[in-house]
């Protein structure tokens, strides 16, 4: 039987992951642009942050680093994309593909740093309070983006470029300003979780694009919202969604199931989602 | 004034000379593949020519991108659907539209709801409603709108009743005419269907083999 600390566990991380799925919401969704980056900027940004703690640095100043850093990673994919005419799957995977060098680097060559003894936004106290706050707060500013008049614009680009190029947007440097602030955002996402976690992995990206578009995909069809402000709402709402599904089905000892699994149970969930989605559109 | 010198793009205009004077309304017609599209495109910085000049109002635009002559340049496309975003509202669309020139900064309803009074539509009292819930003529209205709700130099028009019925063209033309003519703004239109825009006020020019002359 699932305890209920491991349900408020998987919110916790679900919310955390949030950051995650709302980051690859803006780049699939709103500026309809398939990047890949993600796996690289997520472990990007628990590498800054781990690194900046373990030297003293104030672990907020360094959230905010990583924030900075991965927004970087994205900035690199778009000029890419746009100055270098670089498709954006292929920059997205070339990006991602050095980030893995760049965080051992950052990393000082160590495949993993603990911080199990350091000064982390989540002391052990009132976490969920905080997590859920911090999530809050960025969700507020991001629908505020995407209502301003920059976020139109942003939004312009992804439903109907032609449209955007006669109305004078420049629809180069909004697919940059997208791509950094979703990057920026998985960064954060993957920060918060080494800190979440006590520990940073060199390995921690992997799989969090797949995890993050599960979640938006989830997100999506259970909520069906269409008003944007609660479609970023039902991209957080999806992820929680997500790791209680994983966390129920891993502890579904009679199917035999194990963390070994885990790929393969997300893979499944990611088809299973999209086949709904499928199938919805087409009834 | 908008002025053509020696454009060239591929084999579609070769070294195309025109001159449309400043509050001049000029229709250019011609066949399919005659590079009327490719002269609109030209015209709205999509395409970048081989060769030759573009001037409008004593500025050279030649080398400028197309968001940044969208200052001067007003567009309406062929499909309403993609001169339009169906998945906006009314108020965004027309949000989005005020904003091609800087000094507009309007997010004012009242504005918005004058502005679209004129099509007779009705669509004043329905600013909070997506675009894609309209008619095919109601975006292309909607369009028309959105072109000329900031100041712009030059009006582009490209097949704009191209994708519309007798009825919903005939409405179109109406509104196209009925657009203010004392400001000394300039217009260009485009079309291989005389008929259905044959109630345009303005001169004619015929586009063939990619030079243009009088019809």
């Amino acid at each position: 039987m699932i305890a209920m600390q491991e349900i408020l566990t998987s919110i916790d991380v679900g919310l955390i992951f949030g950051v995650v799925s709302i980051g690859i919401y803006l780049t699939f969704r709103t500026i309809n642009f398939a990047d890949l980056t993600c796996d690289g900027s997520f472990a990007l940004g628990s590498a800054v942050s781990a690194t900046l703690i373990v030297n003293g640095v104030n672990p907020y100043l360094a959230s905010v680093v990583s924030l900075v850093s991965g927004g970087a990673a994205g900035f690199l994919t778009g000029i890419l994309n746009i100055k270098f005419k670089i498709a954006d799957l292929l920059a997205g995977i070339i990006v991602a593909f050095m980030l893995y060098s760049v965080n051992l680097r950052i990393m000082n060559n160590a495949p993993n740093i603990t911080l199990a003894d350091e000064g982390v936004l989540f002391p052990g106290t009132n976490t969920s309070l905080a997590i859920f706050t911090i999530i809050l707060f960025l969700v507020l500013i991001i629908v505020y983006l995407l209502f301003s008049r920059f976020g139109l614009k942003l939004r312009a680009v992804g439903y109907n470029r032609q449209f955007a190029v006669i109305s004078g947007i420049n629809t180069n440097l909004m697919t940059i300003a997208g791509v950094s602030i979703s990057n920026a955002l998985i960064a954060l996402g993957g920060s918060l979780f080494s800190q979440y976690q006590g520990f940073c992995d060199i390995s921690q990206g992997f799989g969090s694009l797949v995890i993050g578009l599960t979640s938006v995909i989830i997100g999506e069809k259970i909520f069906s919202f269409r008003k944007e402000p609660l479609i970023i709402v039902s991209c957080v709402f999806g992820s929680i969604l997500y790791r209680v599904f994983i966390n129920v089905a891993l502890h579904g000892s009679t199917f035999g199931i194990g963390t070994q699994d885990l790929n393969l149970l997300t893979g499944f969930m990611t088809i299973g989602a999209l086949l709904i989605r499928k199938r919805c559109r087409n009834a | 004034m908008l002025e053509l010198k020696d454009v060239s793009v591929g084999n579609i205009l070769r070294g195309l000379n025109m001159v449309i004077g400043r509050g001049e309304y000029v229709l250019i017609t011609g066949e399919n593949g005659a590079g009327k599209t490719t002269l609109f495109n030209t015209i709205s910085g999509i395409i970048k020519p081989d060769s030759g000049r573009i001037i409008l109002s004593g500025m050279d635009i030649t080398e400028l991108p197309p968001h940044k002559r969208s200052v001067w340049i007003s567009s309406v496309l062929q499909d309403p659907r993609i001169g339009t975003i169906g998945e906006m509202t009314i108020a965004e669309n027309l949000y989005l539209a005020s904003m091609r020139r800087n000094s507009m900064k309007r997010n004012d309803i009242a504005f918005f709801k004058d502005k679209l009074s004129v099509l007779e539509m009705n669509l004043e009292d329905r600013l909070n409603e997506k675009v894609r819930n309209l008619s095919g003529g109601q975006r292309q209205a909607l369009s028309l709108v959105m072109a000329t709700i900031a100041d712009y130099e030059l009006l582009l028009l490209d097949e704009i009743t191209a994708s519309l019925d007798p009825k919903n063209s005939s409405t179109i033309m109406n509104l196209v005419n009925k657009i203010d003519r004392d400001k000394g703004k300039t217009c260009l239109a485009i079309t291989h269907d005389t008929d259905r825009i044959e109630s345009f006020r303005g001169g004619r020019l015929s586009l063939s083999n990619g030079e243009v002359v009088k019809s």
